[in-house]
């Protein structure tokens, strides 16, 4: 069976895309499926720092599409995960460096040898954003519970269905149960209802994306944090496997049971 | 409201804020649509009605108006003739289709 390409975008920057990618990628391949990452950020690529791997680059993305090497000689191998492999971007370059035509032609070869592909979206709408979608077989949108991420995740949803994909589905990034709980935050179902689509996975505020990505050790490498078990629960999800969502904002804390108890 | 926020004082719902601005922003954004898109639109209106009544070409217009978060798309199209234009260009001049409409109402 051919893998699936999927796209992770938003639209605005800084929410958390390319830590996103790093741990479904990370999650994916810990399943034992074969996963390839790519990162289409070209000019300002990080999915390698995330990764741990930008000691390792030895030619990128745009030298396959060029043919100056070929994308086994690209693809760098993660040691910690043999399901897991990553094709850097080109740093020295801009994104007019690659077209659609090229990224489909690219993405219809890693499609042959992974299960997964997952392509690292740029920020913006510009031409890194189209060629990111437009090998895509599903697109996912990362968003953060704030009102500049909401509103440029519609535009991005928007740009998506008009490129007749299917309909993009939502990770929600960074939520803060407890900002939730006190009215200060969007909620899950205020996010959903404004963008109307399909819910991919909440991610919560986590301490521990920073001090893994000062490592280049992506929490989803191990079980025990917030974030790293929430995206494994996303990459079970998209494996297809039905994982119930775990409402991080819920008003069935202990502080709400005790202060319904004293209203009553 | 919250038993903390009943102790605190506090009344002021961020979140709550958050979602209606953006209700409000996205109903902007998403009804861009373009003087060439309104064009378009107004053109093959008019053929699908030609086809069924004769209207006036001159008078008709396409508009998109905007009252609150709810936006309309109005179309005002003036009928000459209730019956569909006999001419096979579909485009009688107005004059004679406001006789006609008289000699129909003389009827």
């Amino acid at each position: 069976m051919p893998g699936q390409v999927v796209t992770i975008t938003s639209g605005k920057g800084g929410v958390g895309k390319t830590t996103a990618t790093a741990n479904l990628g990370v999650a994916l391949a810990r399943r034992g499926v074969r996963v390839a990452c790519l990162d289409a950020d070209i000019g300002l690529r990080n999915l390698d720092v995330v990764l741990g791997l930008e000691n390792r680059i030895v030619y990128d993305l745009v030298d396959v599409v060029e043919g100056r090497a070929k994308l086994r000689q690209a693809l760098i191998k993660d040691k910690r995960l043999p399901e897991l492999q990553l094709l850097p971007a080109a740093q020295k370059r801009d994104k007019t460096a690659v077209t659609d035509k090229q990224m489909i032609k690219l993405c219809d070869d890693l499609r042959k040898e992974f299960d997964f592909v997952l392509i690292d979206s740029p920020a913006g709408i510009e031409g890194g954003f189209k060629y990111s979608v437009a090998p895509s077989d599903q697109v996912v949108v990362v968003v953060t519970p704030e009102v500049s991420s909401v509103r440029d995740a519609d535009r991005v949803i928007g740009l998506v269905e008009a490129m007749e994909k299917p309909a993009p589905r939502l990770i929600i990034n960074r939520m803060r149960a407890a900002m939730v709980k006190r009215g200060e935050m969007l909620a899950t179902a205020d996010v959903l209802e404004i963008l109307s689509i399909e819910l991919l996975g909440i991610v919560p505020e986590d301490e521990a994306i920073i001090t893994s990505t000062n490592k280049g050790h992506p929490v989803a490498l191990e079980d025990h944090s917030p974030a790293g078990s929430a995206f494994t629960r996303i990459a079970r999800r998209m494996m297809g496997e039905d994982v119930p969502f775990q409402v991080l904002d819920d008003t069935n804390g202990l502080l709400d049971r005790f202060s319904r108890l004293l209203r009553r | 409201m919250n038993f903390l926020d009943r102790i605190f004082g506090r009344s002021s719902k961020s979140a709550s804020a958050a979602k209606e601005r953006l209700q409000f922003v996205l109903a902007h954004d998403r009804s861009d649509i373009s003087p060439e898109t309104l064009d378009i639109l107004k053109d093959e209106i008019v053929k699908v009605i030609s086809k069924h009544v004769e209207i006036d070409l001159e008078q008709v217009e396409v508009t998109v108006s905007r009252s609150g978060a709810i936006h309309r798309l109005v179309a005002n199209i003036p009928v000459l003739n209730t019956r569909p234009p006999r001419s096979p260009q579909r485009q009688a001049p107005h004059p004679p289709s406001r006789q006609a409409r008289a000699a129909r109402t003389k009827t």
